[in-house]
């Protein structure tokens, strides 16, 4: 045992190390040109923080995925995947640049920190996240279902929940069935 | 492991929201129980509901409001009462399929929908769509910014009771509905701007059809301006009404005709531009008081900046192909079908299998005529999107309303929320 750990210790100065890119912190990536940043859930609000005070100054757009039954994931080394993701769409008017971070949310746990108070205008995003997801946003003032009925069983946008559908009833001859 | 910033540290927007209570916290079960204890408890505020019919809801929102008399203290906008799940159907449907069912999220302008996911799709492939396609994309993409405004001035109009307004409205803006029939079949929902291009060429004779379009508006926008812009009830009506602080737009994700009422030149089209729009010439209209009436005047001269776009696309139009010739994406021609048994397979081939997209994840925004609408796909590799999620401008929009509707009359309620201007369709998805 007392071998393996600085074994661990290791690798996590190759992730932080010049080899891969980091911005605020975190690893970055690039999807079709675009910059994405993974930040850990732990630091997901000091990473907003600190990119309000870096300029981006709206968060456009936040969301879940779910991948339940997708592994054709590429993110930098060293990010755990994990079943969910908390996707944010960043938009820095001064500069005309976008930013795109996603978090890692394990399935057992689906919690992290609201935005809620850095940017006011994910308040209705983090509810609907909530409402199709069931990712609590720790910190929300109002998390509540927002699209679904408020008695609502599940969470339509994972992949577990399956398209709804009302049972036709068949009615068959006496004595034969169909498969 | 986090950079400490240099600058002077924000650590939260919630104080540029100075009617930040104006937001009715509060569930169905409680306000009902709530409303029905208000008079014994002595409590002078009232909660009740307007909507979900209501004629200046335009669709199905609610809206709960918590009144002193005739005053709006706090309120809460509600909202589902459309939600049909288009995002899980956009996962069990082909990218072929897709455009069919992004263009009724926005009914009012669903070039735009389709606009932005094929832009997705088209990222996520790598793919050059021709430059026709992409001018074909801009001009009908303008035409129905013209509609959809038109649809606001009529509306906005019989919201505040101008009702001779709304039936102008519906007249002119059934004239470029006309031209969308004539170009994609349909007057709405049209599915016309797919990956790879647009559906069909414009036809024979369009520009003559452009050109008579934009000789009927500007004296029809001049009667908008003698009917309302001018007329004493309207300002009375508009102006100094439902205020929006830059600040708080800005906090609140706003986004399109309301964030530039508050005085923030932020029109992607400009600021980041996609299609060709780098290469006409238009000016992004800002406000300087973020009131209705500042919502009102940018929307009507938007109409007379897209008639500058549509005027430069019809002179700059290229010649070529309207769609990208990639035998992977694109069906052969109608024609073929009948005298080739390979172009029959190929064309059952890509309308029941699809094609493949590349594994990856991307984020598309166009400027809406309500704002930023924003698309993002998460492909596996497979034929249909993994996960389709759009970002509604409506949907983000109706945050405002808590803190436009706070200290304000009932009445300027209505007129608030039509400035707004939500397509309940893209609210719900």
């Amino acid at each position: 045992m007392s071998d393996s750990i600085p074994e661990v210790e290791d690798v996590e100065i190759e992730i932080h190390g010049s080899n891969s890119e980091v911005l605020f912190g975190c690893p970055v990536s690039y999807s079709m040109g675009q910059t994405v940043i993974h930040p850990s859930r732990s630091h997901w609000l000091q990473v907003a923080t600190n990119l309000l005070n870096d300029g981006y100054n709206m968060c456009v757009d936040l969301t879940a995925v779910d991948y339940l039954s997708n592994d054709t994931r590429e993110l930098p080394e060293g990010i755990v995947l994990e079943r969910f993701e908390v996707v944010a769409s960043f938009v820095s008017h001064e500069r005309a640049e976008r930013l795109r971070a996603r978090v890692q949310i394990s399935g057992s746990d689906p919690t992290i920190d609201s935005l809620y108070e850095i940017y006011p205008g994910t308040d209705f995003l983090e509810r609907e996240v909530y409402d199709m997801f069931g990712i609590t946003f720790e910190g929300h003032p109002d998390l509540s279902r927002i699209l679904m009925p408020e008695e609502w069983q599940g969470h339509p946008l994972r992949k577990d929940f399956d398209v709804g559908a009302i049972p036709v009833q068949f009615k068959y001859p006496q004595g034969e069935k169909y498969d | 492991m986090i950079d400490s910033p240099e600058k002077q540290v924000v650590t939260s927007q919630l104080g540029k929201l100075p009617k930040l209570d104006s937001v009715l916290r509060m569930s169905e079960v409680q306000a009902a129980e709530a409303g029905s204890s208000a008079y014994q408890n002595d409590d002078e505020t009232m909660i009740i509901n307007m909507g979900p019919s209501h004629p200046s809801t335009h669709g199905v929102l609610r809206l709960m409001l918590e009144l002193k008399g005739e005053m709006v203290l706090r309120s809460k906008p509600i909202m589902g009462y459309l939600h049909t799940g288009m995002e899980k159907t956009g996962e069990e449907l082909t990218y072929l399929q897709g455009a069919t069912n992004v263009t009724r999220m926005d009914y009012a302008s669903p070039l735009f929908n389709e606009l932005a996911f094929s832009l997705a799709v088209e990222k996520l492939v790598g793919m050059e769509i021709p430059e026709r396609a992409t001018w074909i994309r801009m001009l009908m993409c303008e035409l129905n910014r013209i509609s959809s405004h038109l649809l606001f001035m009529a509306t906005n109009g019989m919201d505040l009771g101008a009702v001779s307004m709304m039936i102008y409205g519906w007249r002119e803006r059934e004239q470029v509905l006309r031209f969308f029939q004539k170009v994609t079949g349909l007057r709405m929902n049209h599915n016309y701007i797919r990956p790879g291009g647009v559906a069909a060429d414009l036809p024979p004779g369009w520009e003559e059809d452009v050109n008579s379009l934009m000789e009927m508006l500007p004296p029809r926008l001049e009667e908008y301006d003698t009917l309302m812009t001018n007329q004493p009830i309207w300002r009375e009506r508009l102006q100094g009404v439902g205020f929006l602080s830059k600040e708080e737009a800005l906090a609140l994700s706003i986004t399109g005709p309301l964030l530039r009422s508050a005085g923030v030149a932020w029109d992607l089209r400009s600021t980041m531009p996609y299609l060709a729009y780098d290469q006409v010439d238009f000016d992004v209209l800002v406000g300087s008081y973020g009131d209705c009436f500042d919502r009102y005047s940018i929307r009507l001269n938007e109409i007379r900046e897209s008639m500058k776009i549509v005027k430069q696309i019809v002179e700059k139009m290229p010649e070529g192909d309207y769609r990208v010739q990639d035998k992977k994406i694109t069906p052969p021609p109608r024609a073929r079908i009948d005298e080739s048994m390979e172009a029959l397979i190929h064309h059952f081939k890509i309308f029941t299998e699809g094609y493949k997209v590349p594994a990856g994840e991307v984020y598309v925004a166009v400027e809406s005529p309500r704002g930023e609408l924003g698309c993002y796909i998460v492909s596996d590799g497979s034929s249909k999107p993994y996960r389709m999620h759009i970002r509604g401008p409506s949907f983000v929009n109706l945050q405002v309303l808590p803190h436009m509707l706070a200290n304000s009359q009932i009445a300027d309620a209505v007129a608030i929320l039509s400035s707004v201007d939500p397509i309940l369709g893209e609210v719900d998805r």
